[in-house]
């Protein structure tokens, strides 16, 4: 409940923070330094949030353990925005302004992400957006550091098509704005690299009876099958194609497979291959210090790449905290845009200044057993499809999400 | 040839589907005139008690056949006992009282697994038919219904519960006064429809996993059956799914998904704008 007292206390912060250039935030926020995370704990996102929010303790957790950030301990606030729209909008004015974030990490969805960044950009607050997504935000107030498509599937569409001596491809997708987008890319690299495309279904996010899919799969014979699935519905697939005996026949590769692994079983799961900027399996030391705490600490098992860029941003914005000397968000950015760079679990991932987006290394990996198991490296990735339409350095009040035109 | 096999059986599993997820609501809708609208959360609660029987070490067919009828038919009963038996003849009252349990149904069960998508694998393993294969455990949907169908149809035509329950239907009033206590009938009628939609999610459950928002994918088809059936129950529901499944099933093969399923509405629409009272209102006006 609200009292009345801190109603008033948070609208006099509201006002004195609409003041402007009277209030000088670097005198006033002293005691910590503030972070605050918008992930969804609860809802239809719920399963991404958890390892998000995770993981941002963790990072939280373990540079106070180190003395903090400029001899000051790091204050994390965590809103869960119960994968409501409605909410994300007002935690993160909220985190703006009452709270005077020195950062906001998060926002899950890319619907999450355009309610936050205009936001934040109009209160000057630094924003961290830690998801895989279709790529094209250019804006230089965020800094992205998911992979996307024009990394991933650059990669993963010839390395399967190798792979599996295919020249003939069949795609399904979820219809929608991501489902769409991951299409386009499919079908891009396929042909770029010598493959038919024999046809392309687009499904309501409700659909669960895949029977007359699998039918035509079958009379079309396709090589392999990619695949941009969403949600507990389309989980039916999976079932339904290997209750088909369609999974030793014929096999899959994902733009975006995750959680749903720890859930079907070896027969329905096993075998599909991915491309992230972060894998589960990952070998090196870091990784399996990470694996361990988030496992240790949080009970999260299996964790992906939207989990592993949470811990990667905030350590990329504490490392630039400290370089620069200052949270002071100008300061902060320039010092990230100077090629900062960050060697964490998923290896070494350095900020592109011109589009705010990271280069990264790039790991096919399958799924085994409930995890993913890394096959192949592909190092430091540049973000070409952002960088296509995108850049800061030419442009630094640009704010648009553009849509990258696949060719 | 073996197209037109594979392409048959895919008709036959999508129209089996249809009678499950649908008779179930037909029973509760059509004999006692209660809109059931946590119907959906019926079939969803039938998926979770296969899946919890199943990881608990139990027998898959005795966890679908036995344990979620029997089970969602008790907690019908239950439900019928303290919130529906009050609201008998008040139909918007119902909807209201239905609604609100399924969404604490949704709540509730979210609580308690989680809203994340669980299931069990289908069992049976495969068949193949020239190049095609399908899922045998789907086929597995057809006998099934034809079993609830038929069984349905015995239990109503020549036992004398189904005479009673018949003559309950017809004239409350007159039941009553014969001696028939018609609140024990709806009691019964409501926890035999309850557990039927409970199996009827059981049987999906391995196909389709099971998330407490699920029956939200199941109701709105479940009603636009129902209620394209018309009066007769069984009939009503075998024609209208027949008529339904084997039209999505077509288009989607010619077209894509989501052509199927504007189809399916379409014919919906249009059967009913002329025959409004559903395909059993018009024809086949004598049968159960």
């Amino acid at each position: 409940m609200t009292s009345r007292r801190s109603f008033l206390k948070a609208s006099a912060l509201g006002l004195a923070a609409s003041a402007g250039p009277f209030f000088n935030r670097g005198t006033y926020a002293s005691e910590s330094i503030k972070v605050a995370g918008i992930h969804d704990a609860s809802g239809g996102l719920d399963f991404y949030g958890k390892q998000m929010i995770a993981a941002l303790d963790l990072a939280v957790a373990e540079t106070n353990a180190a003395g903090g950030l400029l001899g000051k301990p790091v204050e994390l606030i965590a809103y869960d925005a119960q994968s409501n729209l409605q909410l994300t909008t007002q935690y993160a004015t909220q985190a703006a302004t009452r709270d005077q974030a020195d950062v906001v990490v998060g926002g899950m969805s890319s619907a999450s992400r355009e309610a936050i960044r205009p936001i934040l950009r109009r209160h000057n607050v630094l924003y961290m957006y830690n998801t895989y997504y279709e790529g094209g935000v250019c804006d230089r107030n965020m800094f992205a550091t998911g992979s996307t498509p024009g990394q991933s599937m650059r990669r993963l569409i010839p390395y399967v098509m190798n792979k599996w001596n295919a020249k003939s491809v069949y795609i399904l997708a979820a219809d929608y704005n991501f489902g769409q987008t991951m299409t386009k890319w499919f079908t891009k690299y396929t042909t770029e690299n010598g493959g038919d495309v024999l046809g392309t279904e687009f499904f309501p996010l409700d659909v669960t009876n895949f029977g007359p899919t699998i039918n035509k799969i079958q009379s079309a014979k396709p090589d392999m099958v990619l695949l941009v699935l969403v949600g507990g519905p389309h989980m039916s697939f999976y079932r339904q194609w290997a209750a088909a005996g369609m999974h030793e026949q014929i096999p899959m590769a994902s733009g975006d497979l995750d959680h749903e692994i720890e859930i079907l079983s070896p027969e329905e799961g096993n075998g599909i291959h991915v491309a992230y900027s972060y894998l589960d399996g990952l070998k090196n030391e870091k990784n399996k210090a990470f694996k361990k705490a988030m496992r240790d600490n949080y009970g999260i098992g299996l964790v992906t790449e939207m989990g592993a860029h949470t811990y990667t941003g905030f350590n990329l914005w504490a490392d630039a905290v400290r370089k620069a000397g200052t949270v002071d968000r100008m300061a902060v950015i320039e010092t990230l845009e100077d090629n900062a760079s960050f060697d964490g679990p998923a290896g070494l991932i350095t900020v592109d200044p011109a589009t705010h987006h990271c280069i990264a290394d790039i790991y096919i990996g399958q799924s085994m057993n409930g995890v993913y198991e890394q096959l192949e490296v592909f190092p430091q990735q540049a973000p070409i499809d952002t960088a296509a339409v995108c850049d800061l350095t030419q442009d630094p009040r640009e704010t648009r999400q553009f849509v990258v035109e696949v060719k | 040839m073996d197209y037109v096999a594979s392409l048959v059986l895919q008709i036959g599993s999508s129209v089996a589907t249809l009678v499950l997820i649908s008779l179930g609501l037909a029973i509760i809708f059509g004999m006692m005139r209660i809109i059931n609208l946590a119907h959906g959360e019926f079939l969803m609660l039938g998926g979770y008690c296969t899946v919890t029987a199943y990881n608990a070490g139990m027998n898959i067919w005795i966890a679908i056949f036995v344990v979620a009828p029997l089970v969602v038919g008790i907690f019908g009963m239950i439900i019928e006992r303290f919130i529906i038996q009050y609201l008998y003849g008040r139909i918007i009252d119902t909807m209201l009282a239905t609604w609100g349990l399924s969404l604490a149904l949704i709540g509730i069960v979210t609580v308690v697994f989680g809203n994340t998508t669980s299931g069990v694998s289908a069992p049976l393993g495969s068949l193949a038919i020239g190049d095609y294969r399908t899922g045998v455990y789907s086929i597995l949907l057809i006998p099934v219904a034809i079993a609830l169908v038929g069984g349905g149809w015995l239990l109503l035509r020549y036992t004398r519960a189904g005479l009673i329950a018949r003559g309950t239907m017809q004239n409350a009033a007159m039941a009553t006064s014969l001696g028939i206590e018609s609140r024990r009938v709806y009691a019964v009628t409501f926890g035999i429809g309850a557990a039927v939609s409970g199996l009827a999610g059981a049987m999906l459950a391995p196909l389709t996993g099971v998330v407490p928002t699920i029956g939200a994918a199941y109701v709105a088809k479940a009603f636009i059956t129902v209620i394209s059936g018309g009066a007769a129950i069984l009939t009503g529901t075998v024609v209208a799914s027949g008529l339904l499944g084997t039209l999505n099933t077509l288009v989607t093969y010619a077209t894509t998904p989501v052509i199927g399923s504007v189809a399916l509405l379409s014919a919906a629409v249009l059967l009913l704008r002329v025959l409004p009272q559903g395909i059993t209102g018009h024809v086949f006006r004598r049968n159960l």
